[in-house]
């Protein structure tokens, strides 16, 4: 007879070796970085164009995010719909999306079809337009997703919280308004793509099957492409927090539910405490079985979900816990956010809960490794903070080597309540 | 081509696996034949809350999480109308730990009190961030109701009404579970570093003591064809006029799906699709304007929804709409355009097929719809629709006299 109520063995997924498999890398004849991981089951290909033009560089708000979103709708021999059908037609995805940074063309296409594809993307960076009209239907209709956005609890307290960690006039704190959309100018989209796609700075990520003359495929099409010629000019931007640490804002005088978000400073991704913290996070509300999830919606019932995350940006980190709460419980939601945040600076978490978090990291790591697509992105990330695989190394060691007493001595430093930003918009 | 061997025990459970070995990872998914469409009128939002409840501790094991991600996996799970499934992914020499959860919890469930009082408030909750505290998010709640008069997929998975989750009781539970958690109502997908042999020995030793439990047959009633055009109008608190229309289309079982699954990517798949071309681009009457339908398995509903730009009359807004819909019903389609979504569909599989954990869900999906290797065969079925099917769809489905329109007014 079975005994259900006896659990298989299990091999601790802390025994796992990981590793992180190696892109191919080559230069371009302009001298640009490509990085390939040239794998899979699927005849499919990514490639992404990283371009260090993200609203870090712009000097007046959306700037680098409109160029971004208009350099696809039209050059000087095709429209907007011309591209459009043209990439459609091979079933391709030419997407774009500007980041803090950087600012990303990527490309989803069957292998099959990739040197169709290639030509076109070589004439968006050389000879975008840019129009006027696109420029005009853009501004309007993104007025109108900020206008439905601004009737979202979660939108508003998203982007507040951000401009108090940072201050509202930095990058990673800036939002847009209506009136901000209304200043823009084509002239300034040009001169912004001129400088920093046309003449810009450029690095290739790419994964999946790759053609045999993949190398020179790129190299025909963007080897001789005017892209890192210069030096990328160093801009620093001040961070301005906040002073006042509690915010509490009605939006919607109506709503069933209030949008928390708990959040203060920590160290940069390349911080050798930033793995230990990512370990922490784990614990206290980085995953199902987390400190804050059990406590708060599996125990109390007050949400459908309780996260906290660590920010990824290059500059400035922070951690952040987010969620939606009924709107009678969001006072007894924050209550018990610092309550487990004492729980972990007053108490060494338990071997077997430990155990369970570096097992679940490892376990999740190697299904997150699986398949060429997520392996590159480790490799962006890593390239793009300016780290290498010996920092992948240290974190796999970290999440395996890491000590109950170790995760209290960061919890006291990182967990006082009074250090963090406290904001609910209802 | 995705391989994979199929065996069935003798309580009735159908097991499909597929090897990878690229991968060092295992997903285990397990489809269960019960969603939204089989509640009962007055307590319906239940296979979804059952579906929580389904992580609440089984009859021999007090948490189902816990020991998953002790063993470096993790796990999810979803309901429609039609079906709930249970996924989870684990590194492969771990399998055995998947296959002890789902077979306890396919067994029994302990039919925990707190987890009942707990999952009603996180239920709950969910249906308020997602249908009452959003702009416009009450509108599949009007629109179902408008649509469908018999059928029930006239609610929603989240259910009718916050009430019938409140007042779930725990023998409604019971009843369900017995109902429809049976061997003989799922479907178990092994996928990724798996051996065959080594899924069939772990299948009997958890699953197949399992009793087989009746065979649920359905009897859904169907939805009688629409004779009269349905509108409504609203008001709400919302800062754009929108717009949505529904036409009653085939079920996922016909033939003429796959048509009408192409002709909403003409319409709406996309920057090039018609729809956002005329009327977002070039008339400038939508800010947005998406062509879409559920994949349904009974008839389901071929959808279009715009938000007006600010200032049009809605009545101009639907003309505009109903002028697109007369090309796609008077005039044959280019044939590039009808080859250009064929592309589109060909890359969107294969580029669904990359992750184990989807190879596995869609392995039990086609088997749902009476056999896995449906997968393999699907692509074949679009590249037969032509441009006369189109129109054919195009005629037959967009009839006013099949239509369902809602005015959402800002006020």
């Amino acid at each position: 007879m079975l005994n259900r109520s006896l659990a298989p063995h299990i091999k601790d997924a802390v025994e796992y070796s990981i590793s992180l498999k190696h892109p191919d890398i080559f230069k371009l004849d302009n001298g640009i970085d490509v990085y390939n991981v040239q794998a899979g089951t699927e005849e499919v290909v990514q490639i992404e164009w990283v371009f260090k033009a993200g609203n870090w560089f712009e000097e007046k708000k959306l700037v680098a995010s409109a160029t971004n979103f208009l350099i696809k709708n039209g050059t000087t021999k095709k429209s907007a719909y011309e591209i459009n059908e043209f990439v459609d037609f091979y079933g391709a995805y030419l997407n774009r999306s500007c980041y803090n940074e950087t600012a990303v063309v990527s490309l989803h296409c069957l292998s099959k079809q990739l040197e169709h594809i290639l030509p076109l993307v070589q004439e968006v960076f050389m000879d975008a337009i840019l129009p006027e009209d696109e420029l005009l239907i853009y501004k309007q209709n993104m007025k109108q997703r900020l206008a439905v956005n601004l009737k979202k609890c979660d939108f508003i307290a998203g982007r507040k919280i951000d401009a108090l960690l940072f201050g509202d006039r930095h990058p990673y704190g800036v939002y847009s308004e209506m009136v901000d959309y209304d200043a823009l100018n084509q002239q300034e989209l040009l001169d912004y793509y001129n400088a920093f796609y046309k003449n810009g700075h450029c690095t290739i990520f790419s994964a999946g099957i790759l053609p045999s003359n993949y190398q020179q495929l790129l190299n025909t099409y963007f080897g001789a492409l005017p892209f890192n010629k210069g030096v990328v000019k160093e801009i620093s931007h001040p961070i301005l927090p906040s002073t006042q640490k509690k915010w509490n804002i009605l939006n919607d005088p109506d709503g069933v539910q209030g949008a928390i978000r708990i959040a203060r400073a920590c160290p940069l991704p390349t911080d050798s405490e930033f793995p230990k913290l990512q370990v922490l996070n784990v614990l206290f509300g980085g995953f199902f079985g987390s400190r804050l999830m059990t406590n708060i919606r599996e125990d109390k019932g007050y949400t459908y979900g309780i996260y906290s995350y660590l920010m990824n940006h290059i500059h400035a980190s922070a951690i952040l816990i987010s969620t939606e709460a009924g709107r009678d419980v969001c006072e007894a939601t924050v209550k018990e956010v610092y309550h487990e945040m004492e729980q972990l600076r007053l108490h060494e978490v338990g071997k077997d809960e430990l155990l369970l978090v570096k097992n679940y990291l490892i376990g999740t790591l190697l299904g997150d490794l699986d398949g060429p697509f997520h392996i590159i992105g480790r490799w962006k990330n890593l390239i793009l903070h300016g780290m290498d695989e010996s920092h992948f190394r240290y974190y796999v060691d970290t999440i395996k080597t890491i000590e109950a007493k170790e995760l209290k001595n960061l919890a006291e430093k990182y967990l006082n309540p009074d250090e963090f930003y406290e904001l609910v918009v209802v | 081509m995705i391989k994979f061997d199929r065996f069935v025990l003798n309580n009735g459970l159908k097991v499909l696996v597929h090897q990878d070995q690229s991968t060092p990872m295992a997903v285990v998914n397990i489809l269960y034949d019960v969603g939204a469409r089989d509640e009962d009128a007055s307590k319906t939002g239940f296979a979804h809350l059952f579906e929580h409840l389904m992580f609440g501790g089984s009859v021999n094991i007090a948490d189902y999480d816990e020991p998953l991600q002790l063993a470096g996996g993790e796990n999810n799970a979803y309901t429609t109308n039609d079906l709930t499934n249970y996924y989870c992914q684990l590194p492969a020499e771990n399998l055995e730990t998947a296959f002890w959860l789902e077979s306890d919890r396919m067994l029994s469930l302990a039919f925990s009190k707190k987890s009942l009082d707990v999952q009603r408030k996180v239920v709950c909750e969910e249906f308020k961030e997602h249908y009452i505290n959003k702009p416009y998010g009450d509108v599949w709640h009007m629109m179902r109701e408008l649509a469908y008069k018999v059928h029930p997929y006239k609610w929603m998975t989240i259910g009718k009404e916050l009430s019938h989750i409140e007042t779930a009781q725990l023998d409604d539970v019971k009843q369900f579970f017995f109902k429809h958690y049976t061997p003989a109502n799922a479907i178990l997908a092994v996928a990724g570093n798996v051996e065959t042999e080594h899924v069939k020995k772990l299948a009997e030793k958890w699953f197949g003591e399992i009793p087989s439990g009746v065979k649920y047959h359905r009897s859904i009633a169907q939805e009688p064809v629409q004779q009269e055009e349905r509108r409504m109008t609203v008001k709400r608190n919302v800062p754009m006029d929108a717009i949505y229309k529904t036409w009653h289309m085939s079920s996922r079982f016909e033939q003429d799906y796959y048509a009408t699954d192409l002709l909403t990517d003409i319409l709406g798949g996309g920057a090039s699709s018609r729809l956002y071309q005329a009327l977002v681009k070039e008339k400038q009457l939508f800010a947005q304007i998406n062509c879409y339908h559920f994949g349904s398995l009974d008839k389901g509903l071929f959808t279009i929804e715009g938000q007006l730009v600010k200032g049009v009359e809605m009545k101009q807004a639907e003309d505009a709409i109903e002028f697109e819909l007369n090309k796609v019903r008077n005039e044959l389609i280019d044939e590039r355009e009808l080859q250009k979504v064929k592309n589109k569909t060909e890359s969107v599989m294969a580029f669904e097929d990359m992750s184990v954990m989807n190879r596995a869900g869609s392995l039990a999906f086609y088997e749902l719809l009476g056999d896995g290797n449906l997968m393999n065969e699907e692509f074949k079925k679009y590249q037969d629709v032509t441009t006369a099917d189109l129109q054919r769809i195009a005629n037959d489905v967009l009839k006013d006299t099949n239509s369902n329109t809602i005015w959402y007014m800002a006020n």
